[in-house]
């Protein structure tokens, strides 16, 4: 195990009692919660040394608070079995000594999920996040702080798709922070990216995207920062996969990679230059980011993101800390380091979950938002349907948003099968919830958004689904892109984790009929976000607009298309 | 946006086609062992031995049509310690043999960046061949994938 029993001893006495071993679960009013928990609780912290890392991350657009079920299924394979961050619910519990029912466990966790989200309300806000920021900044003075954008900030949201990302930088320039990277900010095309970069004043860095034609260094790597006077190098990293899983024809200029040698080359440049402090600030998935601290030498903090996961303490590898901030704006990661002779000497961390009922919005911040949501404020509340069912995206297979959005293409377009890409951002509704026009962007907001209508064969459809589950199932991180597995309608199929490529699909069968797939016979499919040039047909919010107007009312089956093997 | 029937065939007509991995028959592939073969040839009976050599390329390539590649032999490039020839293989290729560089002292240092076509997930192999007759070799997985499901 990567952390021991006294970081846990630490990291409950930093992030207080009251979150971690105080249930309200079942006979509590959401007042009875909220007057229990505070602002001050999030924020005590064991103060530590000279350096402050703030670190924000995959926030996908999401200016106003969320609901974000965590996943129920989150599967890892190989040496990455059943460590952090592949637990999931009670055993995620045990692992940290969270007690369930309590704020920790509603934040990290899908158990009793309904309940809790109704006891303790929304997590995030950007105006909650700033007030969390100016609190710490204030109180350990500006000069010991940085503040750490990990990246996928842009995207996710119709403000964002509305202002093509304006909202996103002038809300984050308040914040302020040091330096950032990134992933799905290259799907607003190369043109547009490098004008934001530029309209956002502090550096973008990137240590593995370089040139296309002659494979050279396109951004800056590494920001050099004073903190507490300590030498803190900053590397950045950005998503190693984004032209492979993103459309590689809107920003052809780049190419990506892993490139650990390069990385290792900008690490002992840093320290040559006389860092005291490296740290990784990476787009790069949990897993890629846990075998390169067994690589790496002389990086002393990975701030990851990518994979959306949410660890509620850094976790130690080889050496280096990682911290992992989850997603939506629902955390902000602190780690304080403790430097002497150039060297870290010690550290306290923790994952502030920011219940945003709690929290005071921050005035500036708030006004900011409304500036760039009041005009759109008729649409954005326009309600479409209403839920009766738990909507969600999360999990290594399916969810119940995707399950929605696959019946949506099916019944629209007129297909036997339908495909949803299994992308980790999109956020939750609760039973009884409307659907407005807001919650159906945050779950398809983007720049290639039509549904595609196509004809495949049963041969063609297993090698698809061979393909993308090699990408989040590969025993070596490496291969692995980040995301989880391509959602199915009209069909089922069994998947056993950890064959090898080619070997883990099996059984797949028509949900209507339930025929098996034959290989040679021809099926009509509909999908979205198709990583092609000049994909044809309606943006998938249309359709799903006009889908879910004429339902009315969504219900969801919680029905398991997929047979897991482990 | 209600779909009407004639709609979705209309755009149906239009759609683009979703990248589907190439089916070629297996038989039009070289086989591992004709790059045995290659290999065999090209070492001329030596033991193959590791280190000095370095095949730098992607993990996953971002196009399987141009994957970049680069070859370094950490070498003094005088007398036995003299790099004079580096093969490239790709065992899955029709063609397995991609490129083949001569060196010569002059050459300084014996370092090559090329691209290639990778026909699907396979082995790409080098071989560094120095004066005295040493034979090293390096060998990188590289998958070509239709991927598009990042999250």
């Amino acid at each position: 195990m990567a952390y021991s029993r006294r970081d846990f001893l630490q990291f409950s006495v930093s992030a207080s009692a009251a979150l971690a071993t105080a249930g309200y679960l079942g006979n509590s009013t959401r007042a009875l919660a909220q007057q229990r928990l505070t602002q001050e609780d999030l924020l005590r912290f064991d103060s530590k040394g000279q350096v402050t890392l703030l670190h924000f991350t995959d926030v996908h657009a999401q200016l106003a608070p969320v609901y974000f079920r965590p996943p129920d299924t989150n599967i890892g394979v190989g040496a990455y079995a059943g460590i952090p961050p592949h637990l999931v619910g009670d055993e995620f519990l045990k692992e940290f000594g969270i007690g369930r029912g309590t704020p920790l466990a509603y934040a990290h966790t899908f158990v009793d999920y309904v309940d809790l989200a109704r006891t303790y309300g929304k997590l995030g806000g950007l105006d909650r996040t700033a007030t969390l920021v100016k609190a710490i900044r204030a109180d350990r003075g500006d000069d010991k702080v940085l503040f750490l954008d990990g990246g996928d900030t842009w995207q996710g949201s119709y403000t964002s798709l509305k202002t093509n990302g304006q909202d996103m930088i002038e809300c984050m320039k308040l914040l302020k922070p040091d330096a950032m990277t990134g992933h799905w900010e290259f799907t607003f095309g190369s043109e547009r990216f490098l004008e934001m970069v530029e309209a956002m004043g502090y550096p973008f860095l990137a240590s593995n995207v370089f040139d296309s034609e002659w494979d050279e260094p396109a951004f800056e790597n590494t920001a050099f920062f004073e903190k507490g006077g300590v030498s803190v190098a900053v590397i950045g990293q950005a998503m190693p996969y984004t032209p492979i899983a993103n459309p590689r024809w809107m920003f052809p200029e780049w190419s990506f990679g892993i490139r650990p040698e390069v990385l290792q080359q900008n690490i002992d440049a840093a320290r040559e230059q006389g860092a005291e402090v490296v740290v990784l600030l990476s787009h790069n998935g949990f897993d890629v980011d846990r075998k390169l601290a067994g690589i790496l030498n002389g990086v002393d903090v990975i701030l990851t993101g990518h994979t959306h996961d949410a660890v509620p303490v850094a976790l130690e590898v080889d050496g280096t800390l990682i911290m992992a901030s989850g997603s939506h704006g629902k955390f902000l990661g602190r780690i304080d380091l403790e430097v002497a002779n150039g060297k870290v000497t010690g550290y306290s961390s923790s994952l502030i979950p920011v219940f945003s009922d709690v929290v005071a919005p921050d005035p500036e911040m708030a006004a900011k938002i409304a500036e760039f949501r009041d005009p759109h404020r008729a649409e954005l509340e326009r309600v479409l349907a209403r839920t009766d069912s738990l909507l969600y995206r999360r999990g290594n297979f399916n969810g119940t948003w995707d399950d929605l959005i696959c019946q949506g293409i099916i019944e629209e377009r007129d297909t036997q099968i339908s495909l949803s890409p299994g992308f980790r951002w999109g956020t939750t509704l609760l039973p009884g919830d409307d659907i407005t026009v807001d919650d159906l962007y945050t779950e398809t907001s983007m720049s290639y958004p039509q549904v595609y209508r196509n004809e495949m064969t049963g041969a063609q459809l297993k090698e698809i689904l061979e393909d993308v589950c090699d990408n989040l199932f590969n025993k070596d991180p490496f291969f692995q892109q980040g995301g989880d597995m391509v959602r199915v309608g009209g069909m089922s199929y069994t998947c056993a984790v950890n064959e090898t490529i080619g070997n883990r699909i099996s059984d797949m069968r028509l949900t209507a009929s339930g025929e098996p797939l034959d290989a040679s016979s021809t099926y009509v499919v509909g999908g979205w976000a198709s990583v092609n040039e000049g994909v044809e047909g309606p943006a998938i919010y249309d359709l799903m607009e006009g889908y879910l107007t004429r339902l009315g009312t969504v219900n969801v089956p919680d029905e398991q298309s997929v047979k897991i093997v482990v | 946006m209600m779909m009407t029937r004639r709609r979705v065939l209309a755009l149906a007509g239009g759609a683009a086609v979703l990248p589907v991995l190439q089916f070629l028959p297996t038989s039009a592939f070289a086989s591992v062992e004709e790059t045995q073969k290659m290999i065999d040839e090209f070492a001329g009976g030596k033991e193959l031995q590791s280190g000095k050599l370095t095949l730098t390329a992607p993990e996953i390539a971002e196009n399987g049509n141009t994957v970049p590649i680069t070859v370094e032999v950490d070498s003094a490039m005088e007398g036995d310690d003299l790099v004079q020839s580096v093969m490239i293989l790709a065992e899955d290729n029709p063609r397995p043999e991609v490129a083949t560089f001569n060196f010569t002292a002059m050459s300084g240092a014996a370092a090559a960046t090329t691209r290639m076509r990778l026909a699907r997930t396979q082995n790409v192999v080098a071989l560094a061949r120095m004066a005295d007759g040493t034979v090293y070799m390096d060998k990188k997985e590289v998958k070509v994938t239709i991927g598009g499901c990042g999250g």
